[in-house]
């Protein structure tokens, strides 16, 4: 029998969605009587308790400590006594801007096995292995991790289902509040700048445009497109970084997950994990780019290898 | 005063690739090499501050690899950076990114920065660890995916924006010297000059070995990993129905589809 570790994640009075997804992440390696056992960490825990009350956990831990929101130092010494405490073989945490703060720290010191961004998890026999994927996503790489006791993942957010199924684990209380102070501070949580007056979450119909546009001069002529077609103009990241879009036109993990949209064009775009995202779920997605094997095309419903300012033009033509 | 920058050159792969006979991993004749997008930004952040200060600030580029990384190390120099070294010994084939880490963080302790940034991933790997796994090394203050700094070199303290999920950032307040790992967008990298070009040419490049870290050959190379490949794959891949024909022709179907799902 073993256990295993999950650690949730909530931001803001809110539970994170990867909370529940490692729920049923964690079901991929139960063994026999092993016991799953989810920790909240945080000031006021007992709020999270009832929604993490689900079928697949054993045991969920309040653990209180002083900071009302995630903190790298004082996460990263609770999870360790946590791990001490229950002498958990498999640890698993989203991998998210939280995890990332401190994951590498307690594989580290720890010298446990360890891999991020993991999508698939299984048992072979008596090994551990682990997928994830490598070369900028052209591959899939199968990891085990030999001679090691303990294995510490984090799991890619959106590849499990999250855990609905409601139950009636044991909660215990858990008091960390004596870990000493961290080296730093929370001040506030501040919205990405360059807000307009668009919700893209709102938008049925998108469309959206990548590094395929080349310069910002061309923006102008694919906005009018897309007002052409009706759509809503949206954009992945180098657009808004390079500020030829306002950040609330961002579609994926750290822009919007376009929630309520049912058609997605996406104009240029190679498809990256963090824009994916945010659009997957769209259940048409027509897809135009240069490169037969850009990512985007993994996703889409329909393809077009081709160029987007030729595409432009004819459409422009049809819509005339 | 010192800014460390912990760069990789990253492998992207050539079209049909394929993979060794082993199949742990892809042949390398298939390699092709680049400086890691996230390291443009970092480096920059570094030259910002570099070029905000009124103190003399050195920059000081590092990255672990053979000979074939001096190429990106270059690149660094060419945009300003001030120094660069390289760390390699064949031991340290095969290092995991913790591995790397501890040889980043022996680094960091020989050249005693008051800052260190590094990308928050690298776009083959994407593990996003060694950032990270230095700081714990060095015991040092660390704040993850940074698109944003207010800092003074040699101050005592730094605020930094984390990029959250969603469009949020969180604002936090750290001490310093600290390791950050600069997000994409935090500013816009600029492009090397010709003079910068040039004068990187003629630059020296360190390099150091094992011994000169006072590293053992045990925390490094493949036999120190946290994890061992037991197989690399391409993934099956759903792919999109491909509409074929002129762009003309392609357009039209494109208009019906949007038609058809608006019910015209």
């Amino acid at each position: 029998m073993k256990t295993i570790l999950l650690i949730a994640e909530h931001r803001r009075s809110e539970l994170r969605p990867v909370s529940l997804e490692l729920i049923t992440a964690a079901q991929d390696l139960r063994q026999a009587d092993d016991k799953v056992v989810l920790a909240v960490i945080g000031e006021d825990v007992d709020a999270y308790t009832s929604q993490l009350a689900l079928q697949g956990v054993d045991e969920i831990l309040a653990v209180k400590v002083n900071s009302v929101e995630f903190d790298a130092d004082l996460f990263e010494a609770a999870v360790t006594s946590l791990i001490d405490s229950t002498d958990a073989k498999v640890v698993l945490m989203g991998h998210t801007v939280d995890s990332l703060g401190y994951a590498a720290t307690l594989a580290r010191k720890g010298n446990y096995g360890f891999a991020t961004d993991v999508f698939q998890l299984e048992y072979d026999g008596d090994d551990l292995v682990a997928t994830r994927a490598g070369y900028n996503q052209k591959v899939n790489v199968e990891l085990d991790f030999p001679n090691k006791d303990r294995v510490l993942l984090t799991v890619r957010p959106s590849v499990f289902k999250p855990a609905e199924e409601a139950a009636s684990p044991t909660v215990t209380a858990v008091d960390l509040t004596s870990l000493s102070a961290s080296r730093t501070n929370n001040l506030q949580f501040v919205e990405s700048g360059g807000a307009d007056d668009v919700d893209i979450t709102q938008a049925e119909f998108m469309m959206s445009i990548g590094r395929g546009i080349a310069e910002e001069d061309n923006v102008e002529q694919f906005r009018e497109l897309s007002e052409m077609l009706g759509a809503t103009l949206g954009c992945s990241r180098p657009i808004a970084d390079a500020g030829w879009l306002p950040k609330s036109r961002q579609v994926g993990q750290s822009g919007k997950v376009v929630g309520a949209c049912k058609l997605y064009l996406a104009l240029g775009i190679s498809g990256s994990i963090q824009h994916m995202a945010g659009m997957k779920h769209v259940s048409t997605i027509i897809a135009v780019n240069t490169d037969p094997s850009a990512s985007i095309f993994t996703i889409a419903k329909y393809g077009i290898v081709g160029d987007i300012f030729e595409i432009e033009e004819e459409l422009r033509d049809l819509l005339d | 005063m010192k800014i460390m920058v912990a760069v990789k050159e990253v492998t992207t792969l050539d079209e049909d690739f394929e993979f060794r006979d082993d199949g742990l991993d892809v042949d390398e004749d298939f390699f092709l090499y680049d400086l890691n997008e996230w390291d443009d930004f970092s480096l920059e952040e570094a030259m910002r501050l570099k070029e905000e200060s009124d103190d003399d600030i050195e920059v000081v580029v590092v990255s672990i690899g053979s000979d074939q990384v001096e190429e990106s190390l270059r690149k660094c120099l060419a945009k300003g950076a001030d120094r660069a070294i390289r760390v390699w010994d064949d031991a340290m084939e095969g290092s995991d990114s913790i591995a790397i880490a501890g040889i980043l963080a022996a680094v960091a302790k020989k050249e005693a920065p008051d800052m260190i940034f590094a990308g928050v991933q690298s776009s083959d790997d994407a593990n996003g660890s060694t950032g990270i796994a230095m700081a714990a090394q060095l015991a040092w203050p660390h704040s993850a995916v940074v698109a944003g700094l207010e800092y003074t070199p040699g101050a005592d303290k730094a605020v930094v924006r984390r990029e959250l999920e969603g469009g949020m950032l969180q604002e936090v307040e750290i001490e310093c010297p600290a390791v950050l790992t600069i997000q994409l967008g935090i500013n816009t990298p600029r492009y090397a000059s010709l003079r910068g070009i040039k004068q990187a040419n003629k630059k020296e490049i360190d390099e150091l070995t094992l011994a000169d870290l006072d590293l053992d050959a045990a925390d490094v190379g493949a036999g120190s990993a946290l994890s061992n490949i037991r197989r690399m794959y391409v993934p099956e891949k759903g792919m999109a129905a491909m509409i074929e024909g002129t762009p003309a022709e392609q357009a039209a179907k494109l208009i019906d589809i949007i038609k058809e799902f608006k019910g015209e």
